[in-house]
């Protein structure tokens, strides 16, 4: 979609106004500075997923839509996770860190910041490999999608 | 060099530039510079209204009876919460506009300024789309692209919020011949392939029907859809925003379908095997119970040029995204170079039982009853402006009536709110319509309790000498709530009586036009003529009307086309 400021609420105004559901929601602007591309995970039957990309390529900021589920894509999310670091949870979490592919990237004596990505459900399952009680705080920022293969979504 | 311009001046440029010759609107401290412009140039025109809803309203009626782009200016604040209601209207039923709004200066927004509202936020659902103007370098080519966005595709109100220092800042003015945008690219002509599929469904038709919308009078297709209902023989039924897209005096019309549409109408929708929608977008008010519909088996062609039209409430078989003429065009072509024909005995059988449902006779009401009935003042006033009138209404019974009884046999003349239903919008549109339309006759047919809600423009009518005819049905009760209460709540008639009525006469009177009260059937007529024979002034004619009468056919809310109450 164009970069531009009220795009963003456009989006999300047509999906509370007409009930439809975000599950995630993620935007940047791409390497061309004019476009900012959005990846918006929702759910529904065939006929509301049908509405919703007519509804958003009726937005005139919105430059084209995909159905990134449509085909084959690969789909991202990054994660970050405090959590209690104690004694000897210490070398478990770590360990379970290393089994999901996550970093540590910050320490104090008491807890871990954990890097993970991945796709949502990957970090949903990672969430739930931790004791629940351990989990101090987590951030996401929803998935990124893009197709695989050659294929490039053009504009 | 080009010479420097105040932001106020390019924005009356750009105006005339687009060849605005009229806008209607209401000043403010936010658009005092605007206004300054408008008073040093004489080409367009500014109607000063009493209400700024008005003023949306009265660029809509203009816009509606005219295709041209409405437009309305308003101050910022109050004056943009006002204008909220008529751009909504004008949103529901897709009509061509652009409204001004002035905002408080850039650098005062977001400090909850004096007059500050944030207008695109509160606009942005009820628009097709809104600009705010944050620099002067950007206001000729956002003018321009509110008025394209406004014009093509699926029309709609566009909204430009102008800062105060924006309309003060000074910069060199051309105005953009051309505006092209990459994310906006609405589609013209028809898939050829599909229009393909749909001739053959056309041609192996048995019950087929014609169901046309608004997007026919958007579009100006009357022509092109006269010319295929006849070259095919079919019947044809208009929502209530397609009236007057087919000749209602035709023999193929079967009447406006849907809640309040003829029975002939509502049976030959349900039963048909092949619907041939177009510009029509299946409303709930237009299809009732979708499972009901449902139960009958059928084929439908879909046309409608905003692909969200399609398949949203009933599913579809042919979708054709096109602009409704360019379609039709390409349809009559194929049409008439195959060498088949739709099934004609099929098509027989198929007249033969609607004029069967037709002998019902479901507009029937009590001729020599001794209360003036509503439909019979519309019957009249029909005949008296021979069914060349401009009629715009407010909403209710009155205009299901008016809808039901005057014939409209040309596109533009049938002017009222269909998706919002508005009360308070059929005396302002008639203002606009009658601008736009200096010599048209306008009516506008409404009730007592929707005429109050914009009463105060009979003012601006006295201003700028509008010789509107009000016809007021006067039933002294909400009607269209009452006859709810009477059908689902048990009579209880809860806060819809009028009571308190101001003596319309009066009133008319004190505002400079003229008052008729019209009481008894046999008066009703010469009422109406002399009313139009005072071709220069407005009047008011307050019918005191059968307070009991209900609006027949009627689909009630969850039920079935067919499962209509009669009279
Ligand atoms: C009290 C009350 C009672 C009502 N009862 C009824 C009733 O009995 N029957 C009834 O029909 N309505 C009734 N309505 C109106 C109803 O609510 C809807 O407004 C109306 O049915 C919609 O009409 P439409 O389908 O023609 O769509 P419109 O709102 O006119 O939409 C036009 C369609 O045409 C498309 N279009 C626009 N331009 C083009 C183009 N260039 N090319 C192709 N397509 C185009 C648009 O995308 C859209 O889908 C009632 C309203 C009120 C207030
Ligand atoms: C602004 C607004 N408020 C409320 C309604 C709900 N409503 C629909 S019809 C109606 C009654 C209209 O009464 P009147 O103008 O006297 O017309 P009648 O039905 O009696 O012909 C009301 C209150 C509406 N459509 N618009
Ligand atoms: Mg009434």
């Amino acid at each position: 979609m164009e970069n531009e400021a009220g795009a963003l609420s456009r989006v999300a105004g047509l999906f509370s106004a007409r009930g439809y559901n975000i599950e995630s929601l993620s935007v940047a602007p791409t390497e061309d500075p004019t476009l900012s591309r959005m990846t918006l995970v929702t759910s529904g039957s065939d006929e509301v997923i049908e509405q919703v990309t007519k509804q958003l390529n009726k937005l005139i900021e919105v430059v084209k839509v995909i159905d990134l589920s449509d085909g084959n894509h690969i789909e991202r999310e990054l994660m970050l996770v405090k959590v209690k670091a104690v004694g000897a949870d210490r070398d478990e979490i770590k360990r379970l860190a290393d089994i999901f592919r996550g970093c540590i990237i910050d320490v104090t004596d008491k807890s871990y910041t954990i890097e993970v990505t991945g796709t949502s459900s990957k970090l949903d399952a990672f969430l739930e490999a931790i004791d629940n009680s351990a989990v101090l705080e987590t951030v996401r920022t929803g998935a990124s999608g893009i197709g695989r293969g050659d294929w490039v979504l053009k504009v | 060099m080009n010479e420097e311009l105040t932001g106020a001046e390019i924005t009356i440029r750009c105006l005339q530039a687009e060849g605005v010759d009229c806008i209607f609107g209401y000043p403010g401290g936010a658009v005092l510079f605007i206004y300054d412009e408008l008073f040093k140039q004489d080409k367009v025109r500014h109607i000063l209204v009493r209400h700024e809803q008005a003023a949306v309203h009265a660029a809509d009626g203009y816009a509606r009876s005219s295709n041209k782009v409405g437009v309305a200016l308003v101050t910022s604040g109050p004056g943009v919460t006002n204008a909220v209601t008529g751009i909504a209207t004008a949103y529901m039923d897709s009509i061509p506009m652009v409204v001004i709004s002035g905002q408080v200066p850039t650098n005062a927004i977001g400090l909850d300024a004096f007059q500050e509202v944030d207008t695109v936020g509160i606009t942005r659902p009820c628009v097709k789309h809104n600009f705010l103007v944050n620099d002067i370098s950007e206001l000729a080519i956002t003018i321009k692209k509110a008025f394209y966005i406004a014009a093509t595709g699926r029309p709609g109100p566009v909204l430009v919020d102008i800062p105060k220092d924006v309309t003060q800042q000074k910069m060199s003015f051309t105005y953009p011949e051309k505006v092209s945008m990459r994310s906006y690219n609405p589609v013209i002509r028809g898939n050829l392939k599909q229009v393909k599929k749909a001739v053959e469904l056309i041609l192996s038709a048995q019950r087929p029907v014609v169901y046309t919308g608004g997007g026919i009078i958007l579009s100006d297709a009357a022509k092109q859809l006269t010319e295929l209902v006849k070259m095919l023989d079919f019947p044809c039924t208009n929502t209530l925003m397609g009236l007057g897209g087919f000749p209602a005096t035709d023999r193929q019309f079967i009447g406006m379908l849907g809640m309040h549409g003829t029975y002939e109408a509502n049976m030959a929708m349900q039963y048909c095997d092949v619907l041939i929608a177009i510009g029509a977008r299946f409303d709930d008010r237009v299809i009732g119970n979708p499972k009901h519909f449902y139960n009958e088996n059928r084929k439908i062609i879909h046309i409608d040029i905003d692909p969200s039209s399609i398949s949203k409430r009933v599913k579809v078989d042919i979708p054709i995204v096109g602009n409704v003429p360019d379609v039709l065009k390409e349809l009559i072509k194929l049409l008439k170079s195959t060498k088949e024909d739709p099934d004609q005995t099929a098509l027989a059988e198929w007249w033969k039982q609607i004029d069967l449902w037709r002998e019902r006779d479901c507009l029937k009401f009590d001729r020599q009853s001794e209360i003036i009935k509503p439909q019979m003042v519309v019957e009249k006033l029909y005949e008296i402006t021979k069914g060349d009138a401009f009629v715009t209404s407010d909403v209710g019974q009155h205009q299901m009536w008016a809808a039901q009884f005057y014939k409209f046999d040309k596109p533009r003349r049938w002017i009222n709110s269909g998706g919002l239903g508005t009360m308070g919008f059929g005396m302002p549109a008639a203002m606009g319509v009658q601008l736009a339309n200096p010599k048209g006759k306008v009516a506008c047919i409404t009730g007592e309790a929707s005429i109050q809600m914009c009463i105060q423009e009979l003012s601006t009518c006295k201003q700028y000498k509008l010789p509107l005819k009000i016809v007021n049905l006067n039933n002294r009760y909400m009607g269209m709530v009452r006859q709810w209460q009477e059908f689902f709540h048990g009579n209880r008639y809860a806060e819809s009586y009028m009571d308190a009525l101001p003596d319309f006469i009066k009133l008319a009177e004190s505002y400079g036009h003229v008052g008729m009260r019209i009481e008894r059937p046999e008066d009703v007529e010469g009422a109406l003529q002399e009313a139009f024979k005072l071709k220069d002034q407005l009047v008011f004619l307050d019918f005191i009307t059968d307070q009991a009468e209900n609006v027949f056919p009627m689909v009630p809310g969850g039920k079935g086309l067919s499962e209509m109450i009669l009279v």
